[in-house]
């Protein structure tokens, strides 16, 4: 649709301006202030410059958890992005079996973090969870709360179950839009069934999945209260990933100065891939406004 | 003919097999979805003593004492009230901000607009956990701690750019010569906004309103850190039962499952925009 310039319109972005510039730039800036200073107390702060920066640049405890982050969003997005494709190509196209399998599937999504949370630490637990117990029945030895093998593996499947429902409804939103006359054409050149999925529905599912991949690696990048409530970052360290460990940092240990530094670098990170993503995007919505 | 009558019946039988495979993956998918939440369920309505002493795949004694605990005692129910309080004040304030902003961004170009969006973006990408001490601080500072309208602002964080994402999303689904004959009709902008365009958009914003309140209704890092008692939220109510009085299983279950059906409940009238909603309005 063809916009018309129009400055006016800010009056019209204001109250979003205001209410967002209220709880979001004024709490940034107290991070970035805090990051720069330092403080023994009292509300007195002296400048510290990037001392703090450097400090966190050079820690272990930040580099261990933030490559223990990275391999969580990697290892679901490996198994959550084609798990979620091939559910949706296994959807049913209409009718009333169509709606019931959206509604199934969105369940999980509509759960409240600490619930699924609570969900999978009652499932795993080997004296009262129907999977801790029956594992424990076909003799394998598992226990979440001591294993770190078993506490990721947890976290990975309650994490699987929470969110790939939502690749698969997003592919399943691009699968729709594909017109009939595509297939027809594909079964006339006598097209395998991958080739179609290569060539057909694959592109088409393109935007969506780009999305799909974009959303889970931020909500994955910054997953907390999950595996907080199953496992509480142990055992030992071993899931606490980066928002966890903030968190344990800034409001347990009250270290503000490294906690904002810390932030800082966490944001401006995500800040990053999300401007790349958006990048991407906006060049495939024009790929296809020029179609 | 013939051959061709034999070719589609063979199409046919080989159509048919894969056809049932993929209802197979279907039904065991949502059986991996459904088996956690049963579980939950199923401890719900056990006592303590039959959850700790026996293993049972259904109740065998069903009992409803979990649920009555919780509806009669203020301490569970009021976490209800509260979220309610916050996650209803929240979808408001959300909507009636995104709207015009919607509207800015779906019919005009200005200075900074494409900044503007992104940067709303990059608010909802903004880990919560960034901004928990400082909200802390800035409402404990203006004395709103502890209060609902704190939890609902700083739900803003994320729902007022979603809410702006959703609905530019629909808005530019609705063709522009609307606007300029309810303009050249002598309607003010007001007028035709609430008269003509937000009826037009009605499912829109109701699904933007949903989401707003599905988002705010399963967040539990903020509104635990801005809460202490009055606005207390039933999520921190379960995390905190959970560390202090030992583990009362049964409560603990019968509180998930009261939390999960408001989105059980709603799901069903807005189930062909879910992935609209969580695409941001970009499907």
């Amino acid at each position: 649709m063809e916009k018309t310039v129009n400055h006016k319109a800010w009056f019209l972005v204001l109250p979003v301006l205001v209410l967002v510039a209220f709880s979001a730039v004024i709490p940034l800036m107290t991070v970035v202030n805090y990051s720069v200073n330092d403080t023994f107390g009292n509300n007195e702060f002296f400048w510290n410059g990037l001392d703090w920066f450097d400090e966190m640049i050079h820690s272990d405890r930040l580099w261990a958890a933030f490559w223990r982050q990275v391999m969580f969003s990697a290892i679901i997005l490996v198994i959550e992005v084609p798990l979620g494709i091939f559910i949706a190509l296994n959807m049913p196209k209409k009718g009333i079996w169509a709606s019931v399998c959206l509604v199934l599937m969105a369940l999980p999504l509509l759960i409240p973090f600490n619930v699924v949370g609570t969900i999978w630490q009652i499932f795993g637990r080997v004296d009262i969870g129907l999977l801790g117990h029956t594992l424990q029945a076909l003799g394998i030895d598992y226990n979440y709360v001591n294993d770190p093998i078993d506490a990721w593996a947890t976290i990975i499947i309650m994490d699987v179950w929470h969110w790939t429902s939502l690749v698969a409804l997003l592919c399943y939103a691009g699968l729709q839009s594909i017109p009939q006359a595509y297939y027809q054409a594909a079964k006339i050149d006598q097209a395998s069934r991958w080739k179609v999925f290569r060539y057909i529905e694959l592109p088409k599912m393109k935007g969506v999945l780009l999305i799909a991949v974009l959303l889970r690696f931020m909500d994955s990048f910054m997953i907390y209260t999950e595996p907080f409530v199953v496992t509480g970052g142990g055992p030992g360290n071993s899931t606490t990933f980066l928002s966890i460990d903030l968190v344990k940092m800034a409001v347990g240990q009250f270290d503000l100065g490294p906690a904002a530094a810390f932030s800082i670098m966490y944001f401006l990170v995500i800040m990053l891939i999300s401007w790349v993503f958006y990048t991407v995007m906006t060049s495939f919505d024009r790929e296809d406004a020029q179609k | 003919m013939t051959t061709a009558a034999v070719s589609a019946t063979a199409r046919q039988d080989r159509a048919m097999p894969r056809v049932r495979a993929s209802a197979v993956v279907m039904f065991l998918y949502i059986v991996f979805l459904l088996l956690p939440i049963y579980w939950l369920l199923n401890m719900s309505l056990k006592t303590n003593t039959e959850i700790l002493s026996t293993f049972t795949l259904w109740p065998r004694n069903l009992t409803f004492a979990n649920y009555h605990t919780i509806l009669t005692d203020p301490a569970w129910y009021m976490g209800y009230v509260n979220s309610i309080i916050y996650v209803v004040m929240n979808t408001v304030i959300s909507i009636t901000v995104a709207l015009p902003a919607a509207y800015a961004f779906s019919r005009y170009t200005f200075m900074g607009d494409k900044h503007l969006f992104f940067w709303l973006l990059t608010n909802r990408m903004a880990p919560a956990a960034v901004f928990a001490l400082p909200f802390f601080q800035l409402y404990s500072s203006v004395g709103l701690f502890d209060t609902h309208i704190a939890v609902a602002l700083a739900h803003c964080l994320f729902n007022v750019p979603l809410a702006v994402w959703i609905l530019e999303g629909f808005m530019r689904g609705v063709p522009k010569e609307i606007d300029e004959t309810a303009y050249i009709d002598g309607y003010s902008f007001g007028r035709f906004f609430i008269r003509i365009f937000m009826p037009l958009i009605a499912s829109g914003i109701g699904v933007a309103a949903f989401f707003c309140f599905m988002f705010s209704w399963v967040e539990l890092l903020l509104s635990r850190t801005l809460t202490s008692v009055n606005a207390k939220p039933i999520a921190a109510t379960m995390t905190r039962t959970v560390s202090a009085s030992g583990m009362d299983w049964g409560v603990l279950a019968a509180a998930g499952v009261l939390t999960i059906v408001p989105g059980a409940i709603v799901i069903w009238f807005v189930r062909n925009y879910i992935a609209k909603g969580f695409a941001l309005g970009r499907v």
